[in-house]
């Protein structure tokens, strides 16, 4: 038994403090493994043969020559892989259908998977994939999307948003923006694709997985198989980004098939190019924006429309109309985001989903509405600040937009800004800047985490909560010495198990809010036993917390993080490169925990915003219906060399009446990002971009204000 | 994994016997192309004769006063070459605007001129591609082709060559020398390469079993004062969308020696010769390189996405031939 310390120590202020990433030096020497990685004795290895063609039927699987190849253990199909329960609600709703792999013969889009081969090495199951057989029944396809599209509806998950006429307070306005923007089909390409490794262990199912909530993966895992929940541990110690793209994907499915029916540890690891039919993606995006202003700016209506795409076996929507919902003080509001079905892939959540392209959309417009009415954009935004939400009539739980804008003009030099667009040159290049909103929801989510007090005066954090990259061990380690008021050093931080108990995923910017809450919970309720005096036993003193109740208690406020973005770029029109010379983002983010990783987040969001802008975008292939160069040579996204000085910093943004105060940060910084970008190329060439990516031959052939088209 | 042959050769009679000895053989110089295509399965060579360690890789003045340059010097030491960067600063400047630094010491002179186009259809196995199975078609023609060819182009192929030190090349008038079991053998660049027609499987003149072995640089003054300007979709690591090697010597206000090649508009790099032509004994005005893009780019036959090219290059030509006439002024 020893004494209590804890409750004299009263060490805090490791929150807003810089530290380095705990794992950092294992993973920068090699030493952290990752999923693909982890060894394990007569691991055998699966390797994804998905569809050459894009709809149709599966006429045979011609396994006979496959099953003779070096090394090969077995080949599962439609024809003969165990069944699954796809019919259930999962944590995101119901499953997606591509990953109940192997249940029937339909092809409802490229790239489906059609058959996993597990041989020996993943060489031999390679070099076996590529040699399969397999013979389709072809039937015609439909991948165009565009704003015309045919089929358009609103989904039952929409609800539109109708406040006043807006049709009416445009008529009535003296200035009126009505645009149509377009985002292509994006992808999260994190640079480690996605692996698992599924094994059975003492009647337990055991997946070493990458992904961004093992709960998540592990409840999906055991619906889909019939398992007790109990039944299923799933791992995920090291991911290497997941950008909304690591839940639960055909890769973990695929493995614990194969485990069950080998009897042994199975891993399938996807290729870069399954990746960009396996694991989901942004929706391109076609959307229209009106908005409708008296002379000085202020906004009588604001009208955004938006369409995206989704697969004919599951509904995704992307919800880019939603960006504006709670931005503008306006006398009329409609948002509707529809969509449209074609035979592609299902679209998912893809950092910053709906307000990254919805934002694009609507601050593009906002830029347009401040030429016509001879405002300064910033000026623009300040006079339309709304009291509450413009469509719930909440309030906000703080709301500091416009003093991430004073600090961010005051730091890029926005005051000697001349409006006038197309007149500053240098050299061969044409120069301008520009600037946009930014926001995203903070929302919170229950989720459980245990807190032990070991003997020896550490204490040992157990939570489900994944760390894609982000720092969130770090973080959540600070949030725990700080609550417990010892030194981060006396943290040990386990995560990324799911038996440590149901916990909020990586996403939607909620995972450090939602898990931070259930640490401090855990953590205040230690003290509190701890305070009551004795000794610690030496299986130490655990207490359990559950934010179930709590988080359904939240006030029903209006909770934003908020940013404003800012960019400068050299244009040359004759080329039509565009290089961004560089980027400030300012935000109003709630408590900032770890100063250092917050700074990597948000530049990181940022630089996503720069690509996106710029770069990236994935072809499909009309006749084909499959992707053109779905490779990092073909996707291009921004190179090192494309990046510029990049400056993020914050501004105090403190909610007393919040119980964390903490909001996300992992998708902010890419919200307004590409329309700030998109301002600054039409500052400097008088020609508006309403088209992303921003590439070299739409610049050429738009050219210059001066010059006209063409 | 799909087993290959590897042998290593030690000089170049034997490289060329063990090439000789097998259609499916391959010359390996340093696989920045050649590997990646193995991994996935566009390339199937039978066997890989590795020639990284042959005796061609060194750099020499010629008698003329020209260059030779030894078929396996990394594209690194190539750029880096002080004769290089002086007698021919467009190929220095080729070189660096391709791939990245750790490619750039890896891969080959050689292997820079066979190395094949990234069209999206052809580094694909499951589409369809005339060049890497002859007569199963060409999806780009009506499917993706913003980045494709606008001259010399066929119904069969619309890629275009990745190569910017090949169009630095071009310019120069480089001569590829080669070796086969039945000798030595050399061919301009100018002939290095075959035009597209029905057959863009074939890609080059040189005879079956043939090592390349190097490359001379007849001496041309002009191109002390040349330059390389490349267009692409990103700022780092991207091929081309259209590039140009220009070299000009104007004498009092007259064009007396010009030479101009464009990149990623066909399948070789492209000798703008009727540019060159029309700019030859003119002025050295704005107008008159336009007038002399305009007359290389009349042969053009965009497709419908990328008519943009037509534009680029003629901007190109105006925007990098001032750039040298004003230098050339001071």
């Amino acid at each position: 038994m020893t004494t209590v310390t804890t409750s004299t120590a009263g060490t805090t202020g490791s929150v807003g403090a810089a530290h380095a990433r705990l794992e950092g030096r294992d993973k920068v020497t090699g030493a952290a493994r990752y999923a693909g990685e982890v060894p394990f004795a007569e691991l055998a290895h699966g390797w994804l043969v998905l569809s050459t063609i894009t709809r149709g039927r599966i006429r045979s699987v011609e396994t006979g020559p496959v099953l003779e190849m070096p090394g090969v253990l077995t080949v599962l199909h439609h024809g003969n892989a165990p069944r699954i329960d796809g019919n259930y609600q999962g944590m995101m709703g119901p499953p997606d259908p591509v990953i109940q792999v192997f249940q029937h013969d339909r092809v409802p889009h490229a790239g489906w998977p059609v058959a996993l081969v597990v041989a020996e090495t993943s060489e031999q199951a390679r070099e076996a994939a590529e040699s399969l057989v397999v013979r389709y029944e072809e039937e015609p396809h439909d991948v165009v999307f565009g704003a015309g599209s045919p089929g358009a509806y609103v989904p039952d998950s929409e609800t539109p948003t109708e406040k006043g006429d807006v049709e009416a307070e445009l008529a009535s306005s003296a200035v009126v923006v009505d645009a149509e923007y377009t985002t292509p089909e994006e992808h999260h390409s994190a640079m480690e694709p996605h692996a698992a490794m599924a094994r059975w262990d003492s009647g337990r199912l055991e997946v070493v997985d990458s992904n961004q909530g093992s709960m998540w993966v592990a409840s999906e895992l055991a619906k889909l198989f019939s398992l007790d929940p109990g039944a299923v541990r799933v791992r995920s110690e090291h991911v290497g980004g997941a950008f909304g793209a690591k839940g639960i994907r055909p890769h973990q499915v695929c493995a614990v098939m194969a485990a069950t029916v080998l009897h042994r540890p199975v891993r399938v690891v996807l290729t870069r190019r399954q990746t960009f039919s396996l694991v989901g993606y942004r929706s391109p995006t076609a959307q229209r924006v009106r908005l409708g202003a008296d002379a000085d700016g202020r906004l009588r209506a604001v009208d955004h429309q938006a369409l995206s795409v989704t697969s004919t076996v599951h509904e995704f929507l992307e919800r880019s109309a939603d960006a504006g919902r709670a931005m503008y003080a306006a006398d009329a509001l409609h948002t509707v985001n529809r969509l449209v079905r074609v035979d592609v892939p299902t679209p998912t959540f893809m950092r910053a989903p709906g307000e990254a392209p919805g934002s694009f959309a609507l601050e593009s417009a906002l830029d347009e509405l401040a030429e016509k009415c001879g405002i300064d954009p910033i000026a623009l935004r300040a006079r339309n600040e709304p009291a509450v939400g413009p469509a719930s009539g909440l309030p906000f739980s703080s709301r500091n937009l416009l003093a991430c804008f004073d600090e961010g003009a005051a730091r890029f030099g926005w005051a000697q800004r001349d409006p006038r667009p197309g007149i500053r040159r240098e050299g061969r290049w044409l120069l301008g800047t520009g600037t946009a909103a930014s926001s995203f929801p903070s929302g919170a989510a229950p989720s459980t985490a245990s807190v032990t007090a070991e003997a020896d005066g550490s204490f040992t954090v157990r939570i489900t909560a994944a760390d894609v990259g982000t720092g969130a061990r770090t973080a959540l380690t600070l949030i725990a010495a700080d609550a417990l008021e010892v030194a981060p050093e006396r943290i040990r931080m386990k995560i990324a198990d799911s038996d440590f108990g149901p916990a909020m995923v990586a996403g939607g910017s909620m995972g450090t809010r939602s898990w931070a809450w259930a640490v401090t919970t855990a953590a205040a309720d230690l003290r509190e036993q701890l305070a009551l005096g004795g000794g610690i036993p030496p299986q130490g003193i655990t207490v359990r917390a559950d934010t179930g109740a709590a988080v359904q208690a939240l006030t029903q406020k209006e909770r934003h993080s908020f940013g404003a973005q800012f960019a400068e770029v050299a244009v040359d029109v004759t080329s039509g490169e565009v290089r961004v010379r560089r980027m400030l983002g300012v935000f109003a983010a709630g408590r900032i925990v770890n100063p250092l990783t917050a700074r990597s987040q948000f530049i990181g969001g940022m630089t996503w915003g720069l690509s996106m802008a710029l770069h990236e975008e994935a072809v499909r292939d009309q006749a084909s219906g499959g992707h053109v160069g779905a490779d990092l040579a073909g996707y291009h996204f921004a190179a090192h060399a494309d990046v510029p000085p990049i400056e993020a910093a914050w501004v105090e943004d403190p909610d007393p009446d919040d119980p964390v105060g903490i909001k996300g940060i992992g998708e902010i910084g890419i919200v307004g990002a590409a329309a700030a970008i998109a301002n600054a190329v039409w500052h400097a060439t008088g020609v508006r971009h309403r088209n992303l990516p921003i590439r070299p031959d739409r610049v050429l052939q738009a050219g210059t204000a001066a010059h006209g088209a063409g | 994994m799909r087993e290959f042959g590897y042998q290593r050769a030690s000089d170049v009679q034997g490289a060329v016997a063990l090439l000789g000895a097998d259609p499916g053989a391959r010359a390996l110089g340093g696989g920045t192309n050649l590997v990646d295509l193995m991994k996935t399965g566009v390339e199937r060579p039978a066997q890989l004769v590795d020639i990284r360690e042959l005796p061609l890789d060194r750099i020499e003045t010629t008698d003329d006063g020209g260059l030779r340059i030894g078929a396996t010097v990394t594209n690194s030491d190539l750029a880096a070459h002080p004769e290089v960067r002086r007698r021919y600063p467009a190929l220095a400047q080729a070189v660096l605007a391709g791939a990245s630094g750790q490619l750039r010491n890896m891969a080959t002179v050689g292997g820079n001129l066979l190395q094949r186009t990234r069209c999206g259809y052809f580094t694909d196995v499951t589409q369809a591609c005339n060049k890497r199975s002859p007569g199963s078609g060409c999806p780009a023609v009506e499917g993706e082709h913003h980045q494709h060819a606008i001259l010399g182009a066929s119904a069969h192929c619309v890629a275009v060559h990745p190569s910017d030190m090949g169009v630095a090349l071009a310019a120069f008038d480089a001569v590829v020398h080669y070796e086969t079991a039945d000798g030595p053998g050399e061919l301009p660049l100018a002939e290095f390469y075959l035009p597209v027609g029905t057959t863009p499987h074939l890609e080059t003149a040189l005879p079956p079993g043939a090592l390349i072995t190097g490359l001379t640089l007849p001496p041309a003054p002009v191109a002390a004062a040349s330059r390389y300007r490349k267009v692409r979709e990103r700022a780092s690591y991207a091929f081309a969308i259209g590039s140009i090697a220009a070299a000009l010597d104007v004498r009092d206000g007259v064009v007396h020696e010009v030479r101009l090649a464009f990149g990623a508009v066909a399948s070789r790099p492209w000798r703008a010769r009727e540019a060159e032509r029309a700019l030859t004994g003119g002025p050295a005005t704005a107008e008159a390189f336009g007038a002399a893009a305009d007359a290389e780019l009349a042969a053009a036959a965009p497709l419908p996405h990328n008519g943009y090219k037509v534009t680029l290059m003629r901007n190109l030509v105006v925007a990098v031939l001032t750039e040298l006439a004003e230098e050339a002024a001071r």
